[in-house]
Formats: C-alpha cells, sequence, structure tokens
C-alpha cells in the first residue's frame, strides 16, 4: 500500500466495540477523509476515551488553569506531574493518578501497576522518585468480595513499591457498600530534581531518533483505558463476570524492570542525553508518540516493525495500543543516539531506534509533521498527530442537582465509654497497621514521618534539611452530602494534615474519582466538587498542579459516593522541626484549636451508630484553616509544640485516642464548663487540631492564638506512660483497652500476623 | 585513615545509598562496588545491602550468588574480610554458603515493615564487638522472606557456639527458629541479619540510633580499638 485512501478500506467497522460513538466516528471520517485503518480506528478509540481525552471533565477542569501561587511552579496541569521550585536548586513534582477498574479486575496486578503508572510520571519530568503514598476505598470491611479485593490491592501496593525501593509515608483507607464493586485506587508518587533539569515530552527537532526502552511490548493491557476505565462495570456482562471476563485488559507489572528502567532514565537525564521523554502508561505507544509529537507541532515516521514484542503474532494495532508497563520513549540527537544505546545496556535495559521526527513545517517531504506509521513495508496509519491530542471530542454533559440526602433525628448516646470503643474499632478509624506495615517506610533513609501521623514528611537534603510533606484526603461522605462543600473539605483537611506536621502548604494535585458523566446527577456532582476545589484553592492562595479524573466508577446502577480525593504539597526550611502526632512527655498542657459545633453529618459516628448519611457537612472556613496553619507552622518552627494531631475522622476522642496510643501516655482531660460531652468527642467540625506544648510555652503560645484571633481551649494534660485515657467525670478507659479496641479490627478480619501490642 | 567498607550495588538493590550513608555516619570511608566487578578495589570490608537484587527472580539471593563481585567478595572472605549482609544481601551469603541456613518466607505470609527490638547475643564478630552483651536494640525489619530455617544439628551447632549474633524480642516477625533475626560466620568476620542497621542510625529518620553499632564494631575491628562503646 502506498498511500491509505478511501477506496481501500470498505465495510462496516467496529467503532462501537472499541467504545467510540457514532459522531466521534463520522468526526474521525471527517478529519482523515476517509474511513480509517484498523490501526487508526484502534488509536482514536483510546486517545479519544474519556480516560485519555477527559472529554466530559475538561469544561470545568479549565476552572484549574488560573489559580494563584503559581510562582513557584515549573510544569502545571498538561504536564505528565506538576513540578513545584522548592529553593536552593532543587524541584519537587508529585502527583495522584487513579488505577480503579483494574484493581477490580485483578487486585494485586491492578494497584501495582498503578503504583508502577504514576513513578513513570514522575520520571517523565527528569526526577529521582522518592516516595509513593496512596488513597483506597473499599465496600464494607466485611463483605466477602473485600476479603478478596484489599489484601490484593494492599499487597500489590505493597510489593511494587518495596521492591521499587520508595518508601510508603501514608495515606489513607475507607470503606462504603457502593465501592464493593469498584474499589478505588489512588496512588501518588513524589520526585525530587534539579531545578534546572525538568524535562519536557517533546519530539523536538526533525531527524531526531526515537527511542522506545525498558520492557518488551506484549498483548497485556490492550484497550485498558477505552474497555476498562471509560464504562461502567456491568454494562456488557452479569456483574459476577465481568472481573474474569476482562482479565486480559489488565496490565502485568514487574517492578524490578522498573527500577533498572529508573536508574538508567537518571542516568540518561543526568548525562543530558535526551531531548524529550515520555513514559508509557495509558494508551501506550500511541499516547506517547502523539503527544511527543503533537506537543513539538513535528510529525514522526515510525517502523514499527522494530518494536520489541512478547508475542510475535501481535497485530499493529495491538502493539500500538498495548499497555505493557515499565517502557519508556526518549527524543534524541543522532549524534547521542550510541551513548543512549549504550547506558541502557550497561543497566541491562533492552532499547530500540523505532521513529524519527520528522519535520511539522513541511521540510520532510509529504509525510512531514504527520503520524506515519509502517508495518511489514506498508503504510498502516498516516494522521495528524493533533487530530488524536487536541481535537478529540468535548462534551458539556447534561447535568441535574442532585437531592440533598434527607437528614434525620438521631438518638445520641448515654454510655460515652462504650462510643468511644466502639468507634475507634470502627472500619473507618480503627488502626491501619495491618495494612501500613506491608510497607516499607524506611528506604532512602530520609522518611521523617510516615503513617500514622498526619502526613508523611521527607528530607531532601542531608545538609540543609529542607524538606517536603504530603498529604492525601478524602472525605467521601462530606462530597456525598455537598459535592462543592466536600472538595473543599477534602482541600481543608489535606491542607491541615501537612499543616500539623509544620510544613507550609504550597501545591494541590487531585484526582477526581465519580460514577457515570452520563449521568446528569452524578455529572452535576463532578462539576460542584471541581468548583469548590477551584475556589477552596483561590481562597487559600494554592494551585492544582496536576491531577486525574476517574468516571464510570459504580457497583451495578449504584455511583460510588463522590470521592474527590486531594494531595498537598508542604514546604520546609528544616525538617528537624517536625511535629509527630504522637504524645511527647507527661505534663504537658493539651490545647484545642478551633471551634467546636454541633456537626454531625456524615460524621463517622452517625455512620458507625446508624448507618446514617445525611444532613449538611461541616460547614468550611478556609481563613480559619489558614490561620490555624499558619499557629501550627509557627508553633514548629519556633519550638513550642510537643505535638499536634488533625481532628477530622471521629473528631477529638479519635485525635486522644491516637495521640495517647502512638506516645504510650495517657491523657487527662477537663472539658469547658457547659461543653456538651457528647459533641466536644465526636462532633468533626473542620479546622480544629489538637496540640501538647510544654508548661514554659503555654503562655506564649496562647498569646500567639490570641493575637491571631485562633481559638483555643485548654483542656488537659498528658498523663504518665501507659496512663489511661481520662475523661473527667465522664469516662476513663486505660491504654491496653484502647489499644485492643484500635488495633484488632483489621487483623481479626483479614486474618495474617497478630500484631504485636508494644 | 578511614578504612574503606565497599557496599555493593547489584541491579534491583534498594538500600545500598543508605549503607553507604551508614558507613560515612559511623567515621568510615564508603565505597561503592558494582556486581559486574570482581575487583573489591581494595576495600577492608563489604556491605550486601538490603534489595531485591536481580529481581528475586528464582529465589532471594540466588542468582546474585554468581556475581563476578560475590565470586571476588567469597574469595576475599576465605582470608578474612568481614562481610555484612542486610536482609537481601544475608539471603545472598546464605546462598553462597558463607553462612549456614535459608531464609524463607515469613509464616504470616506478608510483606511485614516494623520497628523491632532485638538481643545481641554475640558481641565476639567483626561486627557487633561494639555492643554490650546482651544488650537490647531497637532496628526496623522489613522483608517478605525473612524466616530463618537450618537443619537441627545446624542450630544445635550455632547455639553451641555461640554463633547466634541477634535475636528477636517481644514477637518474632516471621517465625525463625529461635527467633533467630542474625547469624556469624565461625571465625565471627562474617555476618548476615534481616533486620536493617542501616534504618537506625539517626533520631530523625529512624527508631533509634542502634544501628550504627555495627558499623562502629567493624571500624574499631580493623583499627584495632578494643573497647565497648555502645549498647
Amino acid at each position: 500500500m502506498t498511500a491509505l485512501t478511501a477506496a481501500e478500506i470498505t465495510g462496516e467497522q467496529p467503532y462501537a466495540e472499541l467504545g467510540l460513538s457514532e459522531d466521534e466516528y463520522q468526526r474521525i471520517v471527517a478529519t482523515l477523509g476517509r474511513k480509517p485503518s484498523p490501526p487508526e480506528l484502534a488509536m482514536y478509540s483510546v486517545m479519544w476515551s474519556e480516560h485519555c481525552s477527559y472529554k466530559s471533565s475538561k469544561v470545568h477542569l479549565r476552572q484549574f488553569g488560573d489559580l494563584p501561587g503559581r510562582e513557584r511552579m515549573l510544569a502545571g496541569i498538561g504536564e505528565n506531574a506538576g513540578v513545584v521550585d522548592v529553593g536552593g536548586g532543587l524541584a519537587v513534582t508529585f502527583k495522584v493518578e487513579s488505577h480503579n477498574h483494574p484493581s477490580f479486575v485483578e487486585p494485586y496486578q491492578g494497584a501495582a501497576t498503578g503504583v508502577g503508572g504514576i513513578i513513570r510520571d514522575i520520571l517523565a519530568m527528569g526526577a529521582r522518585p522518592i516516595a509513593v503514598m496512596d488513597s483506597l476505598r473499599f465496600g464494607e470491611v466485611d463483605a466477602p468480595d473485600t476479603a478478596r479485593v484489599l489484601p490484593g490491592v494492599v499487597a500489590g501496593v505493597g510489593g511494587y513499591g518495596n521492591c521499587m525501593g520508595l518508601p510508603n509515608i501514608g495515606g489513607e483507607i475507607g470503606f462504603d457498600p457502593t465501592y464493593a464493586g469498584n474499589p478505588l485506587v489512588n496512588a501518588l508518587c513524589v520526585g525530587v530534581l534539579p531545578a534546572e533539569r525538568v524535562q519536557t515530552a517533546s519530539a523536538s527537532g526533525a531527524g531526531n531518533a526515537v527511542i522506545l526502552f525498558g520492557a518488551k511490548t506484549g498483548r497485556d493491557g490492550i484497550g485498558g483505558v477505552s474497555v476498562l476505565a471509560s464504562a461502567t462495570f456491568g454494562a456488557l456482562t452479569s456483574e459476577s463476570g465481568a472481573a474474569p471476563a476482562r482479565r486480559p485488559s489488565v496490565q502485568v507489572g514487574d517492578p524490578f524492570t522498573e527500577k533498572v528502567v529508573t536508574e538508567c532514565s537518571l542516568e540518561l537525564f543526568d548525562r543530558g542525553l535526551v531531548v524529550g521523554i515520555q513514559d508509557l502508561g495509558g494508551a501506550g505507544l500511541t499516547c506517547a508518540l502523539s503527544e511527543t509529537a503533537a506537543k513539538a507541532g513535528n510529525g514522526m515516521d515510525v517502523d514499527l516493525d522494530r518494536v520489541p514484542l512478547r508475542e510475535a503474532s501481535m497485530a499493529p494495532e495491538e502493539v500500538l495500543v498495548s499497555e505493557s508497563q515499565e517502557r519508556m520513549l526518549a527524543i534524541v540527537e543522532p549524534a547521542q543516539v550510541m551513548e543512549v544505546l549504550n547506558v541502557c545496556a550497561r543497566w541491562g535495559v533492552l532499547a530500540t531506534v523505532i521513529a524519527s521526527v520528522t519535520d511539522g513545517a513541511g521540510d520532510s517531504g509529504e509525510n512531514g509533521g504527520r503520524l506515519v506509521v509502517r508495518w511489514h513495508g506498508e503504510k498502516v496509519v498516516d494522521l495528524p498527530p493533533a487530530s488524536l491530542v487536541e481535537d478529540g471530542p468535548v462534551y458539556e454533559r447534561p447535568m441535574q442537582r442532585r437531592a440533598p440526602l434527607p437528614d434525620r433525628e438521631l438518638p445520641r448516646p448515654t454510655d460515652l465509654r462504650a462510643e468511644l470503643l466502639s468507634l475507634i474499632a470502627s472500619p473507618d478509624v480503627c488502626s491501619r497497621r495491618w495494612v501500613t506495615e506491608q510497607y516499607d517506610r524506611y528506604v532512602l533513609g530520609n522518611t521523617v514521618l510516615a503513617m500514622p501521623d498526619d502526613a508523611g514528611v521527607l528530607r531532601l537534603d542531608e545538609e540543609t534539611n529542607v524538606g517536603v510533606a504530603m498529604a492525601l484526603d478524602g472525605p467521601a461522605r462530606f462530597a456525598a452530602l455537598d459535592p462543592y462543600t466536600g472538595a473543599k473539605l477534602a482541600l481543608a483537611e489535606a491542607c491541615r494534615n501537612v499543616a500539623a506536621t509544620g510544613a507550609v502548604p504550597v501545591a494541590v494535585t487531585d484526582c477526581l474519582n465519580f460514577g457515570s458523566p452520563e449521568d446528569p446527577e452524578v455529572m452535576w456532582s463532578f462539576a460542584e466538587a471541581c468548583r469548590g476545589l477551584a475556589d477552596g484553592c483561590r481562597e487559600l492562595g494554592i494551585p492544582v498542579t496536576g491531577g486525574n479524573v476517574s468516571f464510570y466508577n459504580g457497583t451495578g446502577d449504584t455511583a460510588i459516593l463522590p470521592t474527590p480525593v486531594v494531595g498537598v504539597l508542604g514546604l520546609f526550611d528544616d525538617v528537624t522541626r517536625r511535629t509527630p502526632s504522637a504524645f511527647q512527655a507527661e505534663g504537658e498542657v493539651l490545647l484545642l484549636l478551633g471551634e467546636t459545633r454541633d456537626e454531625f453529618g456524615g460524621s463517622v459516628w452517625a455512620w458507625n451508630a446508624h448507618r446514617h448519611l445525611g444532613g449538611a457537612p461541616p460547614a468550611v472556613d478556609l481563613k480559619a484553616e489558614q490561620e490555624l496553619a499558619e499557629v501550627l507552622v509557627a508553633g514548629s518552627r519556633d519550638g513550642m509544640l510537643s505535638s499536634a494531631h488533625d481532628l477530622s475522622d471521629g473528631g477529638l476522642a479519635v485525635a486522644l485516642v491516637e495521640s495517647c496510643l502512638q506516645g504510650h501516655r495517657g491523657a487527662r482531660i477537663v472539658l469547658p464548663e457547659g461543653a456538651d460531652p457528647f459533641v466536644a468527642l465526636f462532633s468533626e467540625s473542620a479546622g480544629r487540631a489538637l496540640v501538647s506544648v510544654p508548661r514554659s510555652e503555654e503562655l506564649r503560645f496562647s498569646d500567639m492564638c490570641e493575637a491571631r484571633d485562633l481559638p483555643w481551649t485548654r483542656i488537659g494534660v498528658v498523663e504518665a506512660e501507659d496512663g489511661p485515657l481520662e475523661l473527667q467525670d465522664v469516662l476513663s478507659v486505660p491504654l491496653d483497652e484502647l489499644r485492643r479496641a484500635y488495633e484488632d479490627t483489621l487483623p481479626n478480619i483479614f486474618g495474617g500476623d497478630a500484631v504485636t501490642h508494644n | 585513615m578511614a578504612a574503606r567498607i565497599g557496599v555493593v550495588t547489584f541491579p534491583g538493590s534498594l538500600d545500598d545509598r543508605d549503607a553507604l550513608r551508614a558507613v560515612r555516619l559511623a567515621g568510615g570511608d564508603p565505597v561503592p562496588l558494582w556486581h559486574g566487578d570482581e575487583d573489591l578495589l581494595g576495600v577492608d570490608a563489604v556491605v550486601l545491602p538490603g534489595g531485591f537484587s536481580y529481581g528475586d527472580y528464582l529465589r532471594a539471593g540466588a542468582i546474585a550468588r554468581f556475581s563476578p563481585v560475590v565470586r571476588g567478595i567469597v574469595e576475599a572472605a576465605g582470608r578474612g574480610l568481614p562481610v555484612l549482609g542486610i536482609c537481601n544481601g544475608f539471603q545472598v551469603l546464605c546462598e553462597a554458603h558463607l553462612l549456614p541456613g535459608a531464609l524463607t518466607r515469613n509464616a504470616g505470609r506478608h510483606f511485614i515493615c516494623r520497628d523491632q527490638w532485638l538481643r545481641v547475643e554475640n558481641t565476639d564478630s567483626a561486627w557487633t564487638s561494639s555492643f554490650e552483651p546482651g544488650g537490647e536494640v531497637l532496628i526496623p525489619v522489613k522483608h517478605g522472606e525473612g524466616r530463618y530455617v537450618a537443619s537441627a544439628e545446624t542450630l544445635a551447632e550455632l547455639e553451641g557456639d555461640g554463633r547466634v549474633a541477634f535475636r528477636y524480642l517481644a514477637g518474632n516477625p516471621n517465625a525463625s527458629l529461635n527467633d533467630i533475626a542474625g547469624v556469624t560466620s565461625a571465625d565471627g568476620r562474617i555476618v548476615g541479619l534481616m533486620p536493617h542497621p542501616e534504618h537506625a542510625i539517626e533520631s530523625l529518620t529512624g527508631p533509634s540510633e542502634d544501628g550504627l553499632g555495627l558499623f562502629v564494631s567493624v571500624l574499631q575491628t580493623l583499627t584495632g580499638v578494643p573497647e565497648a562503646v555502645s549498647a
């Protein structure tokens, strides 16, 4: 075939099976002026899928484009990950991304490749990955399928990160029936790089070579983005049959290969051997080739026969859309090609020149500026690369305000001791140790704080002790009650967690997990969450640097709770000033910062005690959050704080229990006169933290709160080692009893190691 | 002049930089060694760090033992070169028959990462001489295959000769026989242990600074300083 012409491609084409609508198909025909070849059709189907094109979310995500605080940003939305200048010649890149659908089909590999994928995004910015985090959601903790999904997902997250040598420094886990057939696996990676070494995913320079390096290409993950991530399970097959039938769409990960690909890539960056770099993730080669070409306004001439294959019988469309893991694409000047191949060989990494860049201005002949793919001597693809990347459909999906979930009067408990023990044993609150003990938190030797502290804290430089903090939060029940406020509360909580450790919040990444965008109520929730997050960032003066949208999450006909997960990056001048959440010393004074109101909508208590989700979420006041954050940061800088713990799920009660257990110390609490002990203990009002200060600092610290108009209440003192948690005239519980209630829930359900109560 | 301590990097080594840092903080001169080079660059001692050498394909440590650098180490160990194997490094030393026994899958089946109390049982080896006999130390473990097993005869020999270097306290994380966390060679020059002393060298980033003791020990052994300095 010398050229692809209309006459040669005839007959019905399977666009619907590939997830394209009739309109979208006609648009492809119009773009090409002919019917697409099978490989072209496959390429459009993956690039115009919801997952890759953001066709339903784009119009709402635009709000994130002009947020304040972007002075520090060296790269932002549209890049593989946002990059933030942290001073001293260093930059940090971070991003969270979903791998939800594959993790239901095959929990271990789905979760593992979710971690692998986000690591490559960070690597593609030119950074050394230095830590991972994960935000997970499952069906009810004791549901039969949770026993399949949760252990597999946890082992997958751990298996990949541990073998890659990346510390897992925190995250969160939640449970709700709506996630039963659709768990959420959101993985975050942080990387560090010299500020001047930010890489671009651009195929600049006609005549440059395009080198594919890393793993061979196989049949795994064919159509992952279009088949798995862009349709609701159960639509095509029965729910029970859906998972196994789609297993071939799940990628298989090999962290050892990723480790050597990482070291190899870093050497290429260090030595300045590449002019552009892109990871291969969703939509595989198609995405990497077309995005790098489109970004530079250039074309590519691809010799697809050169791609190393695991299976020789693969068709060209399979090679083009395979999502085989652990692959990178480098754009290299001709003079450096040999050296790049040598570096790859030294690391034992397979590397192959598969294409050359052609001039978008037309100096490369008739194919210049076009993405041309040859296979067995025939031209099988000939299209403008930008048509895959930029010309995809954009939808303004219909929206319908969702009726508020009705509230009702919930009977309040009289036995607060029993309520406390029940709450701390509940799946939403209980110790995550069964999970986090499966993650290496120590590797690389720079982990200053990790779970169960409020945020992960990493040292970036051993000389200066400059560092970062990172927190990940997604209060889905609040978002279910009011997606606008819920998204703001997610942002507020992540900022508060970062500030509690003593870091200044500076930038945001987000993973927006929702049901089907074709459901007008889901679309409304999504739009409201975007608006809430954008408004929240504007009020706090911090930018969204990048993120990810995951639609079509649901169980049967029921959409998941709207789950906007927000990651916040914080900066430390000196990580030795970090504030832990554990109580440190007997006799230190406990102060509750912020204002407590009677707020139980969407609370853990309402769900745990009454299986009730209704009413309004807690009020959010970002100005008050900012004041709280400033006090927490100043308290850390000036050495006034011994501990700080943010108040969120389960309110003051849970914060007290956690700080006691982590510090192996009790506490004696006296509530202010007239306070309702139930509200004081369990309300989930936002904008609050529990801090302990040495007596010598009490006055200085409370004066600072006064000066900044931050409400504060002296509520007690830290008790002796292994002393009880005592709330005067209300309850007293020995630490051992608290520890059993808090620690035993997950081991009792999922088995494995008995937890050592030490 | 500080003693030169080599740290081997295999493809898939993960804690190599941490081990280099530990050598430096203990006062030694850290020397990176590459798996493909049999030449040990004249170092005075060698550390095989944690990780998943060669992806742990086949069996943990099974491929690494055939690497050129391990050939060099086996030969030098025969002449008394002090060698420390941490986690995956311990597995490599067992596979290479420089230490007896083997490491199998944790009884709990999961990878486990926790701060672990250990008792120092042997303070005569090149890597443990700076500890107090019977001292208790807090050092992280993190592994999926750390259950120490050996034949009854081997165990009896190890116990009888005082070659158990470290024993788990307050809970055995993997069901190792006799709670064994680490052992020494007959000549006391080689030590292998599952816990990670290189992650307990700074209070900022670890649960204690107890891990420094192993690196301080070997430096003292090499320079001939006898008395104990840390517990």
